[in-house]
């Protein structure tokens, strides 16, 4: 019985055959409904920060270096994939590829960054419709986001202190 | 340099140490997606291990939080001199979703030096064999930061100084791009 039963294994295992995949050197397609690293097209993007302000993340920062240029700096160091960006973008610009093969020894790798012309209305100096008041409490002005240490700046205290609100744990190791 | 090194450290055998800091346990599935036959990771020699002072390689999922952190660099420590630590998931890569919460420190860069990084969240079972491959010298990575920069103003900036009345006419003599 036993013998049987060895031989009912092996006739199992034998049918399953292989199904190791051969990754590495073939890859294998993956799902249509799958979100990998978001790509910046940097010809579509007017640069009206939907995508920084609806990042939950808060990896993708602005910097206006003065009226008519702006910064966009993707980090995708902490990026969830989650894909609003790319639902929030009015001109397209942000798709979210196929593309998950981003292993990497520096994390400086996976950053994207825009520098963008804009053009302002001759009139009134600025690009887009008024916003409304909820907006308003999060746009004034320019963003300044820290692009030299890689940080989401919050417009409503940081920006008047020297020292960063963000970011500013000190771990105390023995 | 590091993948010289690493050739001929490890002898391509890697011994992975496993160490959740605080993750909520979906790259942890992903990595033990990795080992089952589908994906048979002990092709390239990599065995999961239980203690770290038996690992090569510590897997790390999580950010540093405050109450792991301590723990997560004694296990750092624990482990025998030719190390490297993998940062998987964004939450090792750069703090996750809940940087900016009173108990998460960050990167677990923060705490223990990172070599290797697989971002996702969680990441396909594929990108940590990849990432793995980069790091044994399998293939090469594909990623590289992009810069773009636009050099010129796409609307011709608008001088009035450049304007001069001909008989009836304004014209506008500079049409320049910035």
């Amino acid at each position: 019985m036993s013998v049987l039963s060895k031989l009912k294994e092996a006739v199992i295992c034998l049918k399953a055959g292989r199904v190791t995949l051969p990754y590495p050197a073939q890859a294998q397609p993956v799902p249509e409904k799958f979100r990998g690293r978001p790509i910046f097209d940097a010809a579509k993007c007017t640069g009206c920060g939907g995508c920084a302000n609806n990042c939950p993340a808060r990896e993708i920062l602005l910097f206006d270096l003065c009226q008519e240029i702006r910064i966009l700096q993707y980090l995708g160091r902490r990026c969830a994939y989650c894909g609003r960006c790319a639902d929030v973008c009015p001109e397209k610009a942000i798709t979210m590829s196929h593309e998950f093969e981003t292993g990497t020894n520096s994390i400086g790798d996976i950053q994207q960054r825009v520098e963008l012309f804009m053009s302002t209305c001759q009139r009134c100096g600025r690009c887009f419709k008024e916003p409304s008041t909820l907006e308003q409490l999060k746009l004034k002005g320019y963003r300044v986001d820290d692009v030299a240490h890689e940080r989401w700046v919050f417009r409503s205290k940081s920006y008047l202190e020297t020292e960063p609100v963000v970011d500013d744990i000190k771990i105390e190791m023995d | 340099m590091l993948k010289n090194l690493c050739q001929k450290m490890f002898g391509r055998s890697l011994w992975v140490y496993h160490a959740n800091s605080g993750g909520c346990n979906g790259c942890d599935i992903e990595v033990l997606n990795v080992l089952t036959p589908y994906y048979d990771v002990e092709r390239f020699g990599i065995k999961l291990v239980g203690s770290p002072r038996h690992a090569d390689v510590m897997l790390c999922q999580g950010p540093a939080m405050r109450s792991t952190a301590q723990a997560l660099k004694r296990a750092y420590d624990a482990m025998p001199a030719p190390k490297l630590v993998f940062a998987i998931g964004s939450c090792a890569c750069g703090g996750g979703i809940w940087f900016d919460s009173y108990s998460v420190l960050g990167p677990v860069e923060k705490v223990v030096p990172v070599n290797f990084y697989i971002p996702g969240c969680p990441p396909r079972p594929e990108a940590i064999i990849y990432g793995v491959a980069v790091a044994v010298g399998l293939v090469d990575k594909k990623t590289a930061p992009v810069k773009f920069k636009q050099i010129e103003m796409p609307i011709p900036r608008y001088h009035p100084q450049d304007l001069s009345g001909r008989d009836e006419l304004v014209v506008y003599e500079k049409v320049e791009k910035v």
